[in-house]
C-alpha cells in the first residue's frame, strides 16, 4: 500500500537527476567516486522501476500510477504508465547500469561530467515514457538532446563535431513542428492531458494536419527512411554507451510517439495514411538492408540494420492489429536488447584496437571464445532466428501486415534473407578465418566486467525468444484498447453493428 | 499640497529616479574624481533603482491616469517599468570592474544610466504623442552619450556617433508620423486618438495609416527590427560591453512596451492594417538575425543579431492583437531579459591580460580552464535557443501558443524554422568551449557580475519549476489591456 501510495514514477524519473547533482558537488578529482555513484544511482533507478513491474496491474488497460500536480495553469505536472509505456521506462533502467560499466575504462577524460551528461539523459528518457501531458512529454522528449549532443560531441570520435551537429539540428527541426501541433491541440481541446485527448475527436481535416506534424518529429527519431541519415553519423562518433542508449532508447521515443499519439489521436488520418508509412517502412526494410551489406564500418552496418528492423516497427503500428502492435512493441524492446548489445560488443574489440573497420579484424574466435559466443548470440537475435528475441517482434508485424496487406508483407520478409546476408556475413569477415593481423595475435578475451556486462544480454535474449509472455501480457490489454479504439473510430457504423 | 503630493503618486517612482540622478550628478561633481567615489556613486544608483522599483511594486496597481491623460499607471506598465529597472539595475552592475579593468571607471556613467531610465519608464507610461516623443529622446539621448562614453577609444565613439545620426533620423520619422497622426485626428492624446479612428472604415484614415506607418518606423528601429536593424551590430560591437548589454535588455523592453501600448491604446480600430506590419516586421527579424550571426566571430555582433531575432519573437507574441499574445510578449521580456543579462554578465567576466574577450575563437576550450563560466554559457545560450527544460523555451512556447490561437499558422511555421536555424549558432560557441581544446587561462571572474551570471543561470535552469508567479503576474498585467 505504501508503495502503491508513493509517486514511484517521479521518484524512478528523478532519482537519476539527484544523483547527477550529487556528481557535480564531489571534490575534483573524483573520477571513481563519480564511476560508482553514477552505477549505484543507476542500480537502484534500475531496482525501485522493478518495483512499478511488480506492483503493476496487467488486467487493466488504464493509466497507473498516475500522479498530478498543478504546473502552469492549464499545463499540469502529469505522470502515468500503460502496458506500453511501462516496459519502455524499465528498459531504460536495465540499460543504464550496464551503459555506466561498459564506460567504466573506455572513458577516461572528464569522467564526472560525463556521468553527469548520462545520469541527466537517464532522466529525460524515463519521462518522456511516464509524461501524460503533452507540454511535459515535449520537454522530456527535446531536453535530452543537450545531454547527448555534448555525449556525441565530447568524447565522440574525429567526426564528433560534425555528427553532434547533425543530431541535434535534424531532431529539433522535426521536434518544432511537433510542438505547434501540441499548441494546436490545446486551443482545440482546451487541454493538454494526454488522457483526455486520447479520447478527444479531432475534425478530419485537422487530423491530418496534426499527423503530419507529428510525424516529422517521430520520423526523424525514428529514423525512418529518407530522414535517418543523422543516425549512421551519430552512431558511429558516438562513444560506446552512446551508441547504445542512442539504439536501444532514443529511437524507440519514435515508436513509442506513434503509439502514444498518432494512431489513438488521429485514426483517420493513420487510416488513409497508413499506405505512405507502409511504403517508407518498405523502402527503409530493402534500402538500408543492402546498404547495410556495402558498409566497412562495424558501427554502420549496424546502425543502418537498426534503421531496417524499425521499418518492421513503423510497419506493425500502422497495421494497427493486435498482432502488429504486439510485434512493434515487441521488436522495439528485442532490438533495444540487442542492437545495445551488439554496439557492446562492438565497444570491446574497439576500446582493443582503436578501430571500427570490419578489415581490420577476423578470425577472433581463436584468442576470444566468450566473445564468439556473445557475438553469435545477438548476430542471431539481429537475423530474427527463432529462439532468440528478434524473430517473435518480426514474426508477428509480419503477420499482422499480412492480414492488412499482403504486398507490403511480401517485400518486407526478403528484408529478413537481407539481414541474414549482412549479419552473418559481418560475423564470419570478423570472427572466423585466419588470424592473420599481426596486431590482433596479442588481443584478450573479455574481461569480468565485460562479461558481466554481456551476461544480461545474453540470457534475455535468449529468455524472451523462447518465453515472450511476460512481455506480451503487460502490453496486451493497452493494446486490445488501443486497437478497439482504433477500430471504433474509422469504422463508427461497423462498431455499431457488432454491438 | 498634501493632496497635490499624494495626486502625484503613480509618478513617485519617475520621480525619484529623476531626482536620484540629480542629486548623484552633485554628488559626483563636488567629490574628488577617483575610482572609489565612482564606485560609491554606481551602488547609489543601483540602491536609487531598487527604491523606485520597490515603489512601483508596492504602490497602488489601479489603472490611474495623469497630467490630462499624457501619462498612465496600471499593472501593465507597472509589469514593464520592473523589467526596465532590473535591467538598468543589473547592466549598472556589470559596468564596475569591467570599467575598472580599463581604468576608465566615471560617475557620470551611473548617473546617465538613470537618466535614460526616466526615458524609459515615461516611455512605458506614455499616453500621448508628446509624452512619448519626450520619453523617448530622453533615453535616446543619454543613450548616444553611453555608447560613446569611452571617448578615447575609436570604435565606442564610433558608435556613438552611429547611433546618434540614425537614431535621429529615427527620431525623425516619429515625430512626422505623429503629426500626421495629430492633423488627421486633431489630437495627441492615445484615447482621442483611438476613438476617431474607431468609428469609420479603414479606407476613410488613409492619412492616419500613413502617420501610423512612420511612427512605427520610429520605434521599429528603436527595438531594431528588420529592415532598421542596421545600426544594431555595429552599436553593440563598438560599445564597452556593459553598456551593450544596458542597450540589449532595458531600452528593448521599454520601446516594446510602448510599440504594444501605442498600437493597443491608440489604434485598436486599425487592427487588421498595424498587424500586417508587425508580422512583416517579426518574419524579417527572426529570419534575418537567425541567418546574418551564422557568420559573426565576434561575440557582440553575433549577441546583436540575436536580440534582432529575439525581437522578432517578442512581435509575434504582438501579431495575433490578444489578450494572450500581450501576456506571451510579457513573460518573453521577461525572460529574455534575464538571459541576455546573464550573456553579457559572463562576457564582462571573460579578460585576459591583452584585454576582454570579445572574439568567439577566444572562448575555445573554456569548459577545461573555467568549467562553472563555461557551463553557465551554455545553459544560457541554449535557452537563448529555446531548449527545453530551460526559460527560454517556455519564453517561445506562449508567444507561438498565442500565434496559433490567432490561426496565423504560417508566421508560426517560418519563426519555429528560424529558431531551429539560430540553434545552429548558439551551439557553434557551445562548441567552440566545450569540444575545441583550450587556450590560454583567463583571469579570475570577479565577484558581483560572477554573482549576476550565477544568478541568472539559476533562474533559467529553474524557471520551469517556478514560472507559475511571472505567467500569473504576466496574465493579471495583460488583463488590463482590453480586447
Amino acid at each position: 500500500m505504501i508503495i502503491a501510495n508513493s509517486p514511484l514514477l517521479s521518484i524512478v524519473t528523478f532519482l537519476p537527476l539527484l544523483g547527477a547533482a550529487f556528481i557535480c558537488i564531489l571534490p575534483k578529482a573524483a573520477d571513481g567516486n563519480a564511476r560508482f555513484v553514477a552505477l549505484w544511482t543507476t542500480l537502484v533507478t534500475f531496482i525501485v522501476s522493478l518495483l512499478i513491474w511488480i506492483n503493476f496491474d496487467i488486467t487493466s488497460s488504464s493509466f497507473q500510477f498516475v500522479e498530478e500536480q498543478a504546473w502552469l495553469g492549464p499545463i499540469k505536472y502529469k505522470m502515468g504508465v500503460d502496458g506500453i509505456s511501462m516496459l519502455f521506462v524499465i528498459l531504460t533502467t536495465f540499460l543504464m547500469p550496464l551503459c555506466v560499466l561498459a564506460s567504466w575504462e573506455s572513458v577516461e577524460d572528464r569522467v564526472k561530467e560525463y556521468m553527469v551528461a548520462f545520469l541527466v539523459l537517464e532522466t529525460m528518457m524515463i519521462g518522456v515514457f511516464c509524461a501524460l501531458d503533452l507540454i511535459l512529454f515535449y520537454v522530456f522528449f527535446e531536453a535530452g538532446l543537450i545531454p547527448m549532443f555534448l555525449i556525441i560531441g565530447i568524447w565522440g570520435g574525429k567526426r564528433r563535431v560534425y555528427a553532434s551537429f547533425k543530431f541535434f539540428l535534424y531532431t529539433l527541426l522535426g521536434s518544432v513542428l511537433m510542438l505547434l501541433a501540441m499548441m494546436a491541440m490545446y486551443w482545440h481541446a482546451g487541454t493538454t492531458d494526454i488522457v483526455t485527448l486520447l479520447d478527444t475527436k479531432f475534425p478530419r481535416d485537422m487530423q491530418f494536419w496534426l499527423w503530419f506534424a507529428f510525424f516529422a518529429s517521430f520520423a526523424v527519431k525514428m529514423p525512418m527512411w529518407p530522414v535517418h541519415t543523422w543516425l549512421p553519423d551519430a552512431h558511429v562518433e558516438a562513444p560506446t554507451a552512446g551508441s547504445v542508449i542512442l539504439a536501444a532508447i532514443l529511437l524507440k521515443m519514435g515508436g513509442y510517439g506513434f503509439l502514444r499519439f498518432s494512431v489513438p489521436m488521429f485514426p483517420l488520418a493513420t487510416q488513409e495514411l497508413a499506405i505512405f508509412v507502409f511504403a517508407l517502412s518498405v523502402i527503409a526494410i530493402i534500402y538500408t538492408s543492402l546498404v547495410a551489406l556495402a558498409q566497412e564500418d562495424v558501427k554502420k552496418l549496424i546502425a543502418y540494420s537498426s534503421v531496417a528492423h524499425m521499418g518492421y516497427v513503423t510497419m506493425g503500428i500502422f497495421t494497427v492489429t493486435a498482432q502488429g502492435l504486439d510485434g512493434a512493441i515487441f521488436q522495439m524492446l528485442s532490438h533495444g536488447i540487442v542492437s545495445a548489445a551488439l554496439f557492446l560488443c562492438v565497444g570491446v574489440v574497439y576500446d582493443r584496437m582503436h578501430t571500427r573497420e570490419i578489415a581490420a579484424y577476423g578470425g577472433l574466435v581463436h584468442r576470444m571464445p566468450i566473445y564468439a559466443f556473445c557475438f553469435m548470440v545477438f548476430t542471431m537475435a539481429n537475423v530474427g532466428l527463432p529462439g532468440t528475441s528478434g524473430f517473435v517482434g518480426e514474426f508477428l508485424t509480419l503477420l499482422g501486415a499480412f492480414k492488412i496487406n499482403t504486398a507490403v508483407a511480401a517485400l518486407a520478409t526478403t528484408g529478413v534473407i537481407l539481414s541474414a546476408c549482412y549479419a552473418l556475413w559481418l560475423y564470419r569477415r570478423m570472427i572466423f578465418g585466419e588470424l592473420d593481423k599481426p596486431g590482433l595475435r596479442g588481443i584478450s578475451d573479455m574481461s569480468l566486467r565485460e562479461i558481466a556486462v554481456m551476461a544480461p544480454l545474453v540470457v534475455l535474449t535468449i529468455l524472451f525468444g523462447v518465453y515472450p509472455a511476460p512481455v506480451l501480457d503487460v502490453t496486451a490489454m493497452s493494446v486490445k484498447k488501443l486497437v478497439s479504439n482504433y477500430e471504433a473510430a474509422v469504422r463508427p457504423t461497423a462498431a455499431l453493428l457488432a454491438r | 499640497m498634501t493632496t497635490f503630493l499624494a495626486a502625484l503618486g503613480p509618478v513617485y517612482p519617475e520621480i525619484i529616479v529623476a531626482l536620484g540622478a540629480m542629486a548623484l550628478l552633485m554628488y559626483g561633481v563636488f567629490r574628488p574624481e577617483t575610482e572609489a567615489n565612482a564606485e560609491i556613486t554606481g551602488w547609489l544608483a543601483i540602491l536609487i533603482l531598487a527604491v523606485a522599483a520597490a515603489t512601483v511594486a508596492l504602490g497602488p496597481v489601479s489603472a490611474e491616469s495623469l497630467f490630462e491623460g499624457a501619462f498612465v499607471s496600471n499593472a501593465f506598465t507597472n509589469f514593464s517599468k520592473l523589467l526596465v529597472l532590473a535591467g538598468s539595475a543589473f547592466a549598472l552592475m556589470l559596468s564596475f570592474d569591467y570599467f575598472r579593468r580599463l581604468q576608465s571607471l566615471k560617475f557620470e556613467y551611473p548617473v546617465l544610466v538613470l537618466l535614460a531610465s526616466v526615458g524609459m519608464m515615461i516611455m512605458v507610461s506614455a499616453n500621448d504623442m508628446i509624452s512619448l516623443y519626450l520619453g523617448l529622446e530622453l533615453q535616446s539621448l543619454a543613450l548616444y552619450v553611453l555608447a560613446a562614453i569611452r571617448r578615447d577609444n575609436v570604435r565606442s565613439s564610433e558608435a556613438g556617433l552611429k547611433y546618434f545620426v540614425l537614431g535621429a533620423l529615427s527620431s525623425g520619422m516619429l515625430l512626422y508620423g505623429a503629426s500626421l497622426i495629430y492633423g488627421y485626428t486633431g489630437s495627441t492624446n492615445f484615447s482621442v486618438i483611438a476613438s476617431v479612428a474607431k468609428g469609420k472604415a479603414a479606407a476613410e484614415h488613409i492619412g492616419l495609416i500613413i502617420g501610423l506607418v512612420f511612427l512605427l518606423v520610429g520605434l521599429a528601429f528603436k527595438i531594431s527590427a528588420v529592415p532598421f536593424h542596421m545600426w544594431t551590430p555595429d552599436v553593440y560591437e563598438g560599445a564597452p560591453t556593459p553598456v551593450t548589454a544596458l542597450f540589449a535588455a532595458a531600452p528593448k523592453i521599454a520601446a516594446m512596451t510602448l510599440l504594444v501600448r501605442t498600437l493597443h491604446d491608440a489604434f485598436p480600430g486599425l487592427g487588421p492594417q498595424w498587424q500586417q506590419v508587425i508580422t512583416v516586421l517579426a518574419i524579417a527579424s527572426m529570419v534575418l538575425g537567425a541567418v546574418s550571426a551564422i557568420g559573426q566571430t565576434n561575440i557582440k555582433r553575433l549577441m546583436a543579431y540575436s536580440s534582432i531575432g529575439h525581437v522578432g519573437y517578442a512581435l509575434v507574441g504582438l501579431a495575433p492583437n490578444s489578450s494572450e499574445g500581450m501576456q506571451a510578449v510579457l513573460v518573453y521580456l521577461s525572460i529574455y531579459l534575464v538571459m541576455t543579462i546573464g550573456v553579457f554578465a559572463c562576457m564582462v567576466s571573460m579578460h585576459r591580460k591583452e584585454g576582454p574577450v570579445e572574439e568567439i575563437a577566444d572562448l575555445a576550450g573554456l569548459s577545461k580552464t573555467n568549467l562553472p563560466l563555461a557551463f553557465a554559457l551554455f545553459v544560457l545560450l541554449f535557452s537563448l535557443a529555446g531548449i527545453p527544460p530551460l526559460g527560454g523555451f517556455f519564453a517561445k512556447f506562449y508567444v507561438f501558443a498565442a500565434a496559433i490561437k490567432g490561426g496565423l499558422y504560417p508566421l508560426a511555421i517560418i519563426g519555429v524554422v528560424a529558431s531551429v536555424i539560430a540553434a545552429y549558432y548558439y551551439l557553434s560557441i557551445v562548441k567552440v568551449m566545450f569540444f575545441d581544446d583550450a587556450k590560454e587561462k583567463m583571469m579570475d571572474v570577479p565577484r558581483v557580475p560572477g554573482m549576476v551570471v550565477a544568478g541568472a543561470t539559476v533562474f533559467v535552469v529553474f524557471f520551469a519549476m517556478f514560472a507559475g508567479p511571472v505567467i500569473a503576474a504576466a496574465a493579471a498585467a495583460a488583463k488590463v489591456l482590453k480586447f
